[in-house]
């Protein structure tokens, strides 16, 4: 994604001269990454795609006073994130996307079940009772298969709304911290803990799937 | 075994409890010096907290490869007809 930053200065200056094709190739290069984290704040295909349609008339509205002091994609997705919020208060669901600092400062789960480590009067005291067996050599076939891969996508989705939109942009977009940082509008501390609590929950639901075997 | 000592491994004062909520930290580049030194030496020591961090990188690289989620051709059509409009509109 880094890339594609340098190249957008380009584009943005070409969309403010009413460039069409500049505008098609944003849309096309930030469309998935939109509509996957629009489907964070709303569960049904058709809103998400409402608002990330939402999203690119508010960039044609706003694109003569962007003035570059943020990434565009930066700016794009702040439209996207205050629109999907919006709608999400708006059908009653605002509670649950209250505030992300607020749920990273709040005690979460273990990453691993206490269970899983030896108890503190035990000869080597919180260290491994049950240890993860390693997934092997080359578990690429198992991780790209596509029974994984719906797992992943469900295990997504049982995270916290906070969690999957730091999970989402971070390990499945490929965003820099600090970007997701300046999109949600979150410190790198709290960024880190959502990050850490969302990917120790979906390691731990591979490993189930790998041990069933 | 009489003498315990001999085989008692230097886990760098870290216990695997307290490695497994590292790892982000970890993996992130985040950690302090020091903790990075007895987090590194604990990992030396601890083949099952190397087991752990390489699934810990696994599920990343996993999640990076999800599927792209695709927007129908129409809604495209249908921002190209809005660009056009405000192409066409006069300057506000």
């Amino acid at each position: 994604m880094a890339h594609q930053a340098d190249d957008d200065a380009g584009l943005i200056a070409a969309l403010k001269r009413r460039d069409e094709a500049a505008f098609v190739t944003l849309v096309e290069r930030y469309q998935g990454a939109l509509l996957r984290l629009a489907l964070v704040y709303c569960r049904s295909l058709a809103v998400a795609e409402e608002i990330v349609q939402d999203t690119w008339l508010g960039v044609i509205q706003g694109i003569d006073r962007f003035e570059g002091r943020a990434s565009f994609k930066t700016w794009l997705f702040q439209i996207l994130v205050n629109r999907a919020r919006t709608r999400a208060e708006r059908e009653g669901r605002a509670v649950s996307f209250s505030s992300l600092s607020d749920e990273a400062e709040a005690p979460g789960e273990p990453a691993v079940p206490p269970g899983r480590f030896r108890g503190p009067d035990d000869k080597w005291p919180h260290n491994w009772a049950l240890p993860p067996h390693s997934w092997g050599e080359s578990p690429d076939a198992r991780l790209l298969a596509d029974e994984t891969m719906e797992l992943v996508k469900r295990a997504i989705a049982t995270l916290s709304p906070a969690q999957q939109q730091v999970i989402t942009l971070r390990d499945i977009e490929g965003w820099t911290a600090e970007d997701v940082c300046n999109v949600l509008m979150i410190s790198e501390t709290n960024q880190r803990v959502l990050l850490h609590r969302a990917r120790s929950h979906v390691r731990g639901l591979l490993e189930n799937l790998f041990n069933d075997r | 075994m009489t003498d315990e000592s001999m085989t008692i491994p230097d886990l760098g004062g870290l216990t695997c409890k307290e490695m497994v909520e590292l790892v982000t930290d970890y993996l992130e580049g985040a950690l302090s010096p020091a903790i990075r030194s007895r987090f590194d030496q604990h990992l030396t020591a601890c083949d099952p907290c190397v087991v752990y961090i390489e699934q810990m990188r696994q599920t990343i690289a996993t999640l990076g490869k999800l599927p792209e989620e695709s927007i129908p051709e129409t809604a495209l059509d249908t921002l190209r007809e809005h660009f056009r409009r405000w192409r066409s509109a006069p300057d506000s």
